[in-house]
């Protein structure tokens, strides 16, 4: 793709357990432009966390990720060593967590978290001394104003659990962006938060990325986030990518349906008093896929063509599905 | 801590030690034998002299009024005066105490310096064969008694291979002037570095019998916590920020992982003050442990019920520290 700052191509990441083997991640590309937000949306297991997680270089035992490249500003990922890939996490691509009360650290200060990010990774500080020490606390204050916590001189001393969830939400953002990374991962950014606090955390980072010209991947499984804040989408299923798109094309014309299932299912104020449709059945087990359509069992339109295996078929110029009723030579 | 908190922990220290009072009296006083024959032997006297030694040390009075007596004068630190050394038990714990202190101390940080390197790395390689080894040596290690394992040492290090010394706490040609008691401390105010290299000698044997059971058991603790802090959201979050290896384990994760080691530290401190017991009889230690052992024998009754009297204050002084060690070790928690 024209402009990616990072371009992921048939990454496949499994867990080897003692159940069996599982692909979390099954052939799954996906890019990210330059200043852009995309967003990725699934159900719980449908793989957008792993793969980002693999994009990280996180991913834990027994997972590894098995093939597939991923290519970020130019560079392989995956040809990186651990101490080469530490250097880039935290400084050219950043995450936050779900939730920050369990992602901050209960130990350690505020200003502490804050200052060894810039401590690892910022090169443009003073060699060391006070002067350093001293960059190091004005840049952490000024990234506690961007992300609108005040007094921060005072708050950096505090402990995570004197702060309100919504500014631990900010703390962790302020942590991920200290060294304004091209990319930032934002899994679930609202998931842990009341409605009000949402808004405002969403605005946060849309507010930051126009400001430092960023690109985020934002994981999620609200689409209404998704609509309001992301210039393209992704939706996943079960280890797969099943559709792509610009977000309007995606949400408002669906291909697969998947995806028409999930708007399907989301309650909207026009249509008060009618039945919400939720999406029959349950996401199959990772384990000992057959390799037809993996959404078949719930779809609603499925047909004998389903059994074989679905590649991505073009549904406009950057809309992509995994359904065979594109194109209308479904047989 | 605020004062009123501080004055709480106090006032929680009067019922614990009222009942440990009862308790470390009448099992004395129900335990059979009887000081006055064990301190006659064999030797022939009156029935009167018998009865005015039994009158001297106040044991022909009934067993409650001698519980009220003792209640009375422990509560201004007057303990009475041992059947046995004739002076007051204060003086004679007192006397002993700073080599009991040495050993436990030196015990404590053998302990901690093997067993948190054990336990983190028994944790980081988890499954791994030195995992494994680490596992079943500290089962051996809480299992393993203290007077068999202790012999087994003496008899390997101090009689075969000649390497330390068999028992007691120096040679009997060192002459050290006594400052503070504590004779790593004296050695070194008089300059005597070939004493200290005496009384280092004497220590490691007591020192890692004594120890052995807390660093198998701190091991273990160590080991659980850093495994589950290590599966922690900031763990991964802290990787995520791409901080070197030994910062994400020992700031990040160790930080949190020792909260549990130090509270059972801090306990098990006062198990070692019991175990001295033990392994002060084993090797010879002239501690506070072999003179409760001895002084039971004598049914020395003032020393035995200072004695205890005294673990237990130490005790709840440990828990207390450990409270303490707690707050600063995880902000979260205030007294």
């Amino acid at each position: 793709m024209k402009d990616a700052l990072l371009e992921v191509r048939d990454l496949r990441t499994v867990f080897e357990t003692r159940a069996g083997r599982i692909c979390a991640v099954d052939g799954v590309s996906v890019a990210v432009r330059r200043g852009e937000c995309l967003g990725i949306v699934g159900e719980s297991g449908s793989g957008k966390s792993v793969t980002f997680a693999s994009v990280m270089g996180l991913v834990k035992a027994p997972g590894r990720i098995e093939s597939g490249t991923i290519v970020f500003d130019g560079r392989d990922l995956r040809g990186l060593s651990p101490r080469q890939m530490r250097a880039v996490r935290g400084r050219d691509i950043a995450m936050t967590m779900q939730d920050a009360l369990t992602a901050l650290n209960p130990a350690l200060s505020v200003g502490e978290q804050i200052a060894e990010v810039l401590e690892a990774h910022d090169e443009t500080l003073p060699a060391r001394g006070a002067a350093r020490r001293k960059a190091i606390r004005k840049a952490s204050i000024e990234m506690l104003g961007l992300v609108g916590i005040p007094s921060a001189e005072t708050r950096l001393r505090q402990y995570p659990h004197e702060f309100s969830g919504g500014m631990r939400q900010r703390i962790m953002i302020a942590i991920a962006l200290a060294c304004r990374p091209k990319l930032l991962i934002a899994d679930e950014p609202t998931t842990a938060l009341d409605v009000t606090i949402q808004a405002q955390v969403l605005e946060l980072i849309s507010d930051i990325r126009a400001k430092l010209g960023m690109s985020v991947a934002l994981i999620t499984h609200d689409l209404g986030v998704v609509a309001e804040h992301c210039d393209r989408v992704m939706v996943m299923y079960a280890g797969q990518v099943v559709e792509e798109g610009p977000t309007t094309e995606v949400i408002g014309a669906p291909k697969h349906p998947y995806t028409q299932g999930l708007l399907a299912s989301i309650p909207r104020p026009a249509l008060r008093g009618q039945p919400i449709h939720p999406i029959e059945g349950q996401v199959p087990d990772l384990i000992g896929l057959a390799p037809q359509c993996r959404f078949y069992s719930r779809c609603t339109q499925r047909r004998e063509a389903c059994l074989a295996p679905v590649e991505m078929r073009a549904a406009g110029p950057a809309h992509n599905a995994r359904c065979i009723l594109i194109g209308g030579d479904e047989e | 801590m605020s004062l009123s908190k501080l004055l709480e922990r106090i006032a929680q220290l009067v019922p614990v030690l009222l009942g440990v009072s009862v308790i470390a009296f009448t099992m004395m006083a129900l335990t059979p034998g009887d000081p006055v024959q064990i301190m006659i032997g064999d030797q022939a006297i009156t029935a009167e002299q018998e009865a005015q030694l039994r009158h001297d040390m106040g044991l022909d009075r009934p067993m409650v009024e001698r519980f009220f007596i003792f209640l009375g004068n422990t509560t201004h630190f007057d303990f009475g005066e041992s059947f046995y050394h004739k002076r007051p038990v204060a003086d004679v714990i007192a006397e002993r105490l700073p080599a009991t202190i040495e050993l436990s101390l030196v015990a404590l940080v053998v302990a901690l310096a093997t067993a948190i390197p054990l336990g983190v790395l028994a944790a980081i390689k988890k499954n791994s064969i030195f995992d494994r080894i680490a596992t079943v040596g500290s089962l051996l290690g809480v299992s393993l008694p203290g007077f068999w394992f202790g012999i087994l040492l003496l008899m390997l290090f101090a009689v075969h291979l000649h390497l330390l010394p068999v028992s007691g706490r120096i040679g009997f040609d060192s002459e050290v002037p006594s400052v503070t008691g504590f004779l790593l401390i004296d050695t070194l105010v008089a300059g005597n570095m070939k004493a200290f290299g005496d009384a280092v000698a004497h220590l490691i044997l007591p020192a890692i019998t004594l120890g052995l059971p807390m660093t198998a058991i701190l091991m273990r603790v160590t080991r659980t916590s850093m495994l589950e802090v290590l599966r922690q959201d900031y763990v991964t979050f802290a990787d995520a920020k791409g901080l070197s290896r030994r910062r994400v384990l020992f700031r990040h994760a160790l930080k949190n992982a020792l909260i549990p080691t130090v509270s059972v530290a801090a306990i098990e401190t006062g198990s070692l003050l019991g175990g001295n017991m033990i392994v002060e009889t084993v090797y010879g230690w002239p501690g506070l442990g072999r003179l409760v052992v001895e002084s039971i024998f004598l049914r020395n009754y003032p020393l035995v019920q200072a004695a205890v009297l005294f673990y237990a204050v130490t005790y709840v002084l440990l828990n207390f520290v450990a409270d303490l060690l707690y707050t600063v070790l995880n902000p979260r928690v205030k007294l």
